[in-house]
């Protein structure tokens, strides 16, 4: 017998590290040309703000804003732990039941079409506004999850699916040593959307809140920044925000990889 | 007393077979006559091909025999070993592909079975690696399916099909993939472990010297809706081994079954 391992392609490190030093590089003279712009036109901060500027801020307001990130954080975690449960578990129950498939899936789409800033200020008026924020979140991130877990689950190798009737598995075998592990790329993919869309969904609320109480993410700071004229702290919550977005997507891509290298097509192709 | 001893005859009969399909139809919900009627009777021990072109309902043959769908009329009949109460147990499937779980190592590929019966993980494992032992693949008990090539993931599902010591072993096309000399070894392989084990094989394939090389009898089918054409026995000195894949004889039966099969290929002039 001969051990026919794959061998992974050699990728050349010059290519890699380019691809990592060339964004870093546009992004350093994109800041350049900025802050050289803000400077020779000697345009007003509340114009538009340099780069060096924005640092300040985020320096100075750092009390206010790290615990507005804190809160922005926390109703995106909830949002997206909410979506997370409710789309996979009911996902599983429409592949269990085709009754209750037929039943309930249209109302996940007209959930999912539906603009969740036109939501917003109803589920504001009947919900707590904390709730109504971790809803919106949980609303714009659920159906990713619920569409491609349905999806995964559906996509089990028809003969796989016969072995397991030829030896007699029952249904909880079936979902446990099967069907959830064949879904499971599909789950992680649903997640890895929905990681982003709870963030939106969650900012978006805290806009359509407004000034209305107690609020104080990091989207109430740039509207509450914008009516105050403070730009560089709009700029700096942004930067926040968008920071915010990277890394929730690079933690949830990381633990993707970490899941299915041994065996995922997608996860290969990384490495290799 | 006659009538009770053609009874009995009758019963003893049907002991010694391990499979028999009397007057069983498949059509299929698009109302495509797949099958039939179709009649077999496969000894214990016995090593049968079934023959035939494509789409003439031979897998469909397997999958009834294996209970994974039903006859639309018609009775399969397939001997139960004592005492296993699981269904499939007494059946081992190789399907055209290796079918193995991309998630799972070799070893738990393997175990697979056992452990839906209820089997102990660490009697599983055992058996499993014993399994794996038996088609050449000790080494390899930790390895992923990803990371083996065609014929050894053919030899991973054949040792998950071994795996529950079934009576009779169902095998769907297992080596048509795989390159020649890959296929030869396996050949040569499979009967090692009949000749070892004594399972009933039910072999079906469309290649007419794999079939000759590898079974005691040849089952030709024609094609849609799949009847017998032919059903020719492959007598010879056993065991088998490469003289027998260059003798003259191996190429007048090879003759005999290429020309039962032409009338199945007749009417399609594409092909």
């Amino acid at each position: 017998m001969n051990a026919q391992a794959p061998v992974p392609a050699k990728s050349s490190g010059a290519q890699r590290a380019m691809r990592f030093v060339l964004p870093v590089i546009v992004f350093a003279a994109g800041l350049f040309a900025w802050e050289l712009v803000v400077r020779i036109r000697e345009i007003p901060p509340y114009v538009l703000p340099a780069p060096s500027v924005i640092v300040l801020t985020l320096i100075k307001d750092r009390a206010v804003l790290s615990q507005s990130l804190a809160t922005t954080l926390v109703t995106t975690l909830e949002g997206f732990v909410a979506a997370s449960i409710g789309g996979i578990a009911l996902a599983l129950l429409f592949n269990q039941s085709k009754w209750v498939e037929y039943s309930l899936f249209p109302y996940a789409i007209v959930l999912q079409v539906t603009p969740v800033i036109a939501i917003a200020p109803l589920l504001l008026i009947y919900l707590e506004q904390q709730t109504a924020v971790v809803v919106c979140a949980f609303i714009v991130a659920f159906f990713p999850v619920l569409s491609n877990t349905t999806l995964g689950l559906n996509s089990v190798d028809r003969n796989l699916a016969g072995l397991f009737q030829l030896y007699g598995a029952s249904k909880p075998q079936t979902l446990r040593f099967l069907k959830l592990p064949a879904a499971l790329p599909y789950i992680l993919g649903g997640l890895r959307i929905a990681g982003g869309l709870s963030l939106i969904g969650a900012v978006v609320a805290e806009i359509a809140a407004g000034t209305a109480g107690a609020g104080s993410g990091l989207a109430y700071r740039i509207a509450e920044s914008g009516y105050r004229l403070n730009i560089p702290r709009m700029f700096a919550a942004l930067l926040l925000l968008s920071l915010a977005g990277i890394v929730i997507y690079g933690v949830l891509a990381l633990v993707s990889h970490l899941v299915l290298r041994r065996w995922h097509e997608s996860a290969l192709g990384k490495e290799n | 007393m006659i009538e009770h001893k053609a009874s009995s005859t009758v019963e003893a009969g049907l002991t010694a077979l391990a499979v028999s399909l009397r007057g069983v139809t498949k059509v299929y919900d698009n109302g495509v006559m797949a099958l039939g009627p179709f009649d077999l009777a496969v000894r214990k021990g016995e090593f049968i091909s079934l023959l035939g072109p494509s789409g003439c309902g031979k897998s469909t043959v397997l999958r009834l025999i294996a209970e994974l769908s039903a006859p639309s009329s018609g009775t399969v009949r397939v001997a139960r070993q004592e005492g296993v109460p699981q269904p499939g147990h007494g059946i081992g499937f190789v399907f055209q592909e290796p079918t193995l779980m991309p998630w799972a190592n070799v070893r738990e590929n393997v175990r697979l079975p056992l452990k839906l019966g209820g089997v102990p993980k660490a009697e599983g494992r055992a058996r499993a690696d014993a399994a794996l032992a038996s088609v050449g693949l000790a080494d390899f008990a930790d390895s992923f399916p990803r990371e083996l090539s065609g014929g050894m993931k053919m030899r991973v599902s054949l040792a998950r099909a071994l795996v529950t010591d079934p009576d009779i072993l169902l095998m769907d096309e297992p080596f048509a993939a795989l390159d020649e000399i890959t296929r030869f070894r396996l050949n040569n392989d499979l009967l090692a472990l009949w000749r070892g084990l004594r399972k009933t094989v039910i072999f079906v394939t469309h290649s007419v010297f794999e079939s000759v090389y590898l079974s005691q009898r040849v089952v030709v089918m024609t094609a849609r809706p799949g009847r017998i054409q032919a059903d020719i026995r492959i007598e010879t000195v056993e065991p088998r081994g490469e003289e027998f894949r260059t003798s003259t004889a191996y190429s007048d039966y090879c003759r005999r079954v290429s020309a039962a099969l032409a009338p199945s290929y007749s009417g399609q002039s594409t092909l």
